[in-house]
């Protein structure tokens, strides 16, 4: 077994095409580890916790990329230092030609250069994100954010800003939007359509566009405003921006707003907003106390928002199908998502059947967001890397005592390419050597024209001994039953 | 159907992957080279996000102040004269301050030759008692209204150029060039020195004081700047083109003063034969549009860089007069004969003013011939101007660069871009022996420390921080 450790100094590199990086030396045959990391405090510990010896590279610091390889024997080693470099050449841009222009070092320095960029999508490190997002409108474009860990204040500022500029500052913590028909972030890929809708969470804008999609009807535009905008401290700034825009929008004759436990003032206010907009809406607001959903006549579910949605357009979500393919499996329940609304609405529905359920992983019966600040500090989100929280599924399906896993898998533009090939033969095999049976079930959401394609990966996760369902609120419903609890009620 | 008004054309900074995906779908995307600021900026550059739009109306209007200076020379007075303060016994010198025993050598030397010029000491070692025991009175030319290449060291009696910014109405002051060699501003001070600046207060500085007189109205240096790039000088270490110009212009008011014609005749062959005889009009010309711009509250534009030698030091718009330092540079160049990097002195001289002001450096684009210093291309000329473009506020509007299809010369250094894209002004200059006496032994390219600009971001968030 033999270690390398090689330290390029000044060398930043964003961590998913480290992540890219590092798989592909990882599956060179022989090697054991294989990481490409910017050297943060961090990523160093973490290779220190490996083995690894850096204490001969001084002063090592975010700038500086840092590879390190364990492998069988040195040329291993080797062709697992040449995979890495093959894939970061080629994610550095092919534009070699001689009269290649440097690229630009900053968002204000780009928009100068091409004044007809209008819009600044910024996915740095969140403790970046606000001096790039405040430089970004001062160069006049709008904003899609998706950095998270990106302080309240800054946000609030951010918003106020963007307002007295006319522009947009969707985010920070923005995972979708969907504008003229161009995805942003985790965007599936949608029809053109009637329904409007304003977001304050990326899954759920997602899971909503997905289910009206299956009921063939399109979305005109999905502005994400980022998860904390219908706070008290935000007050629903761009949520009500947003809602103005597309009641003059020509191409949206119904608007649907989306938001995980908005304060209540704040909902109340977004609720008047939408009625003066003149334009039939949907309020979807899963946390809300029932008591105040049902004063304004909200949604307490994606599933009954995407129902009164589709009634509105004319359409009809079609009914989930999908049942139990045998006897239930009573045991602890494990809910593993990617997506947090998507997590909400399974943990609601998982209650009411009568279980307690926990937002972290030492409890029995728990739901985990695996998109959250905690998992995600320093690396890609699980919907791009689900390895986290597919090693979790794993280890939850290898005890006797859990008797149901519930997981999400997130189609569309920036999501893993194929899913289904990592997750599939996982749990078929964990399935495979269980002296008690288990239930496996996965709330899909995407659409036919996705790249992923909805439907094989659909019928590769069945052919693993997997329940797939479209619904998420169905995927619930069948954790709760499989799991043996009485009212699986939505 | 448009919610942005036009078709979506993104700019991206962060995972590769979101961009990537937009050039799927079709979009044009711009890739932004991102990178983390540079270590210790990082809360300073966020409290300044809270700001941003304040500080970018302060910036508009600050380099709106320095793009629309209109420096002219309208004559030639005596430092003791013109500027505050200066009595027979003041010394001045390039960069931020500096005491005596902190001085480099060759900005020691300068001292000792300002001392014997006038009249204070007869002998060097008489020159250092009086500069160590305070007796003379050291003080920094920027805070005089004056500024001077190398040691920049400027006394009583010095003729001095005048120019004025037509705009605003301020003044800068600039010592007349000396020429190469063994010159006072490399820290040379024997004979030979002494005799050529008794011969520039006695005849340099009347003849073209009354060639200037004679013009009718003020030499537009910002016109004769504007021409001077387009004939591929870019006004810091290629100053060929301007003083040609200079000189055509002043040649008819040359031929008719009446002065000796031996002595008219003695100033024209000895600017014809500086090159860098235009830099001192440069200059002044540079600070005049920088000093126009200073004092804009909240403003993040630098408004001055300048070295003594041991310290390179900035300043900014919004915190007016005061200076931020780090450790001067090692210049990376070309060496006469003889030298290397060994015998070379730590960066030196105010002539980073013109960097400040969109030249210099930052008109590299229009002098190729300036990258030859360090084995460059002509390319290599063009991208460092483009590169500038990452840290500066705007293009100016009066030096345009033929090479870049007339675009004008990045304008206007944001400190804060230069601390969050890591991105250092791009500074040419030449090179001083450190020991005093000896004078150029190159010319080449330096950086300017990170640590100044870091510190420079940091005080104006405190300073913002408080006063809101």
């Amino acid at each position: 077994m033999t270690d390398r450790v090689l330290v390029r100094r000044g060398s930043y590199l964003d961590s998913v095409s480290l992540m890219l990086a590092s798989q592909d030396a990882a599956s060179v045959p022989g090697v054991e580890h294989a990481s490409a990391v910017n050297a943060t405090p961090l990523n160093v510990e973490l290779l220190e916790r490996q083995g690894f010896d850096l204490d001969s590279h001084d002063s090592l610091g975010p700038n500086d990329l840092v590879l390190a390889i364990r492998a069988g024997d040195d040329s291993s080693a080797q062709a697992a230092v040449d995979a890495i470099e093959d894939r970061l050449r080629s994610s550095a841009g092919s534009d070699g030609g001689e009269s290649a222009r440097e690229a630009p070092r900053s968002i204000s320095a780009a928009a100068r250069a091409r004044p007809e960029l209008n819009l600044a999508v910024i996915s740095v490190p969140g403790q970046h994100a606000t001096y790039e997002c405040a430089r970004a409108l001062d160069a006049g474009l709008h904003v899609f954010c998706f950095s998270d860990g990106v302080p309240l204040e800054d946000e609030l500022a951010l918003k106020r800003r963007a307002l007295e500029l006319g522009l947009l500052m969707m985010g920070p913590d923005c995972g979708t939007a969907v504008i003229d028909g161009v995805g942003l972030g985790f965007a599936n890929v949608l029809d053109r359509g009637p329904v409007g809708i304003v977001g304050a969470s990326g899954t759920g804008i997602q899971a909503l566009s997905s289910m009206l999609d299956a009921a063939g009807i399109g979305v005109s535009q999905a502005i994400g405003v980022g998860g904390r905008d219908l706070s008290s401290h935000i007050g629903g700034l761009m949520t009500l921006r947003g809602i103005e825009l597309l009641a003059a929008d020509p191409g949206t004759e119904m608007v649907v707003v989306i938001s995980k436990a908005p304060d209540g003032l704040v909902a109340r206010r977004v609720a008047d907003a939408a009625r003066a907009g003149g334009k039939p809406f949907v309020l979807a607001f899963p946390g809300l106390a029932p008591g105040d959903a049902e004063a304004l006549g909200a949604e307490l579910s994606l599933e009954g928002a995407a129902t009164r949605a589709a009634e509105l357009a004319g359409g009809v979500l079609p009914e989930p199908t999908e049942s139990l393919a045998g006897p239930a499996t009573p045991g602890a329940i494990r809910g593993l998502f990617c997506g947090g609304t998507l997590r909400d609405e399974a943990a609601r529905i998982i209650a009411a059947a009568g279980a307690s359920v926990a937002t972290t992983l030492d409890a029995d019966n728990a739901l985990v967001d695996f998109g959250d600040d905690e998992y995600t500090r320093g690396r890609p989100h699980p919907m791009i890397d689900p390895s986290l929280r597919n090693a979790q599924l794993q280890r939850d399906l290898a005890r006797p005592e859990v008797g149901v896993v519930l997981a999400d898998v997130v189609l569309g533009h920036a999501a893993h390419p194929d899913p289904a090939a990592e997750l599939g033969p996982l749990i078929a095999s964990a399935l495979g050597v269980r002296e008690r049976p288990a239930t496996a079930v996965i709330s899909l959401c995407g659409t036919t024209r996705d790249p992923q394609g909805v439907e094989s990966q659909a019928a590769r996760l069945r052919t693993a001994g997997a329940i797939v369902t479209r619904s998420n609120a169905h995927a619930a419903r069948l954790a709760a039953a499989a799991a043996g609890l009485e009212e699986a009620g939505g | 159907m448009s919610l942005l008004g036009a078709p979506v054309a993104a700019a991206t900074a962060g995972v590769e992957l979101l961009a990537a995906e937009l050039e799927h779908e079709g979009v044009p995307v711009e890739r932004v080279d991102w990178r983390p600021p540079v270590e210790g900026s990082e809360t300073a550059l966020t409290a300044l996000a809270a700001l941003s739009g304040r500080i970018a109306q302060a910036n508009d209007v600050a380099v709106e102040l320095m793009d629309s200076a209109r420096p002219l020379l309208v004559g030639i007075g005596v430092a003791g004269e013109l500027l505050p303060g200066m009595d027979r016994t003041t010394i001045l010198h390039a960069g931020p301050p500096i005491d005596w025993a902190d001085m480099s050598g060759p900005m020691r030397g300068a001292v000792i030759g300002a001392a014997i010029h006038e009249g204070l000491a007869d002998a060097p070692e008489q020159a250092e008692r009086l500069a160590a025991s305070g007796e003379l009175v050291l003080g920094s030319c920027h805070e005089r209204g004056a500024v001077g290449p190398m040691a920049g060291v400027v006394s009583a009696s010095m003729p001095m150029w005048i120019v004025e910014n037509a705009t605003l109405g301020n003044r800068a002051y600039c010592t007349l060039n000396e020429g190469l060699g063994k010159v006072l501003r490399y820290g040379a001070f024997d004979d030979e020195v002494q005799e050529r600046l008794r011969w520039m207060s006695a005849v340099l500085g009347p003849v073209l004081s009354a060639a200037l007189a004679r013009l009718g109205e003020p030499l537009d240096l910002r016109s004769l700047i504007a021409q001077a790039i387009q004939m591929g000088d870019e006004c810091h270490n290629r100053n060929r083109a301007a003083t040609s110009l200079f000189l055509r212009a002043l040649l008819p008011a040359l031929i008719e003063v009446e002065l000796p014609s031996e002595e008219v005749a003695a100033a024209a062959r000895f600017i014809s034969g500086n090159d860098h005889f235009a830099l001192n009009l440069s200059m002044p010309a540079a600070k005049s549009a920088a000093d126009a711009a200073s004092g804009i509250p909240g403003s993040s534009i630098v408004t001055a860089m300048a070295r003594n030698g041991t310290r390179f030091g900035i300043r900014l718009s919004g915190t007016a007069e005061r200076w931020f330092t780090g450790s001067a540079g090692v210049v990376d160049g070309l060496y006469l004969p003889g030298y290397g990097p060994e015998d070379a002195n730590l960066d030196l001289g105010d002539s980073t003013i013109t960097e400040t002001v969109g030249l210099g450096g930052f008109a590299m684009a229009a002098a190729p011939a300036i990258v030859s210093f360090v084995g460059g291309s002509a390319e290599d000329a063009i991208a460092t101007t483009r590169r500038m473009r990452a840290i500066a506020w705007a293009d100016s509007s009066s030096y345009l660069v033929p090479a870049l299809g007339f675009a004008g010369t990045p304008l206007g250094i944001d400190c804060r871009e230069v601390v969050h894209t890591g991105v250092l002004p791009a500074v040419n200059t030449g090179i001083a022996h450190r020991e005093p006496g000896i004078g150029q032994i190159g010319a080449g390219l330096v950086e300017p420390p990170m640590e100044a600009f870091v510190e420079g971001v940091s005080a104006l968030a405190s300073e913002l921080g408080t006063a809101a």
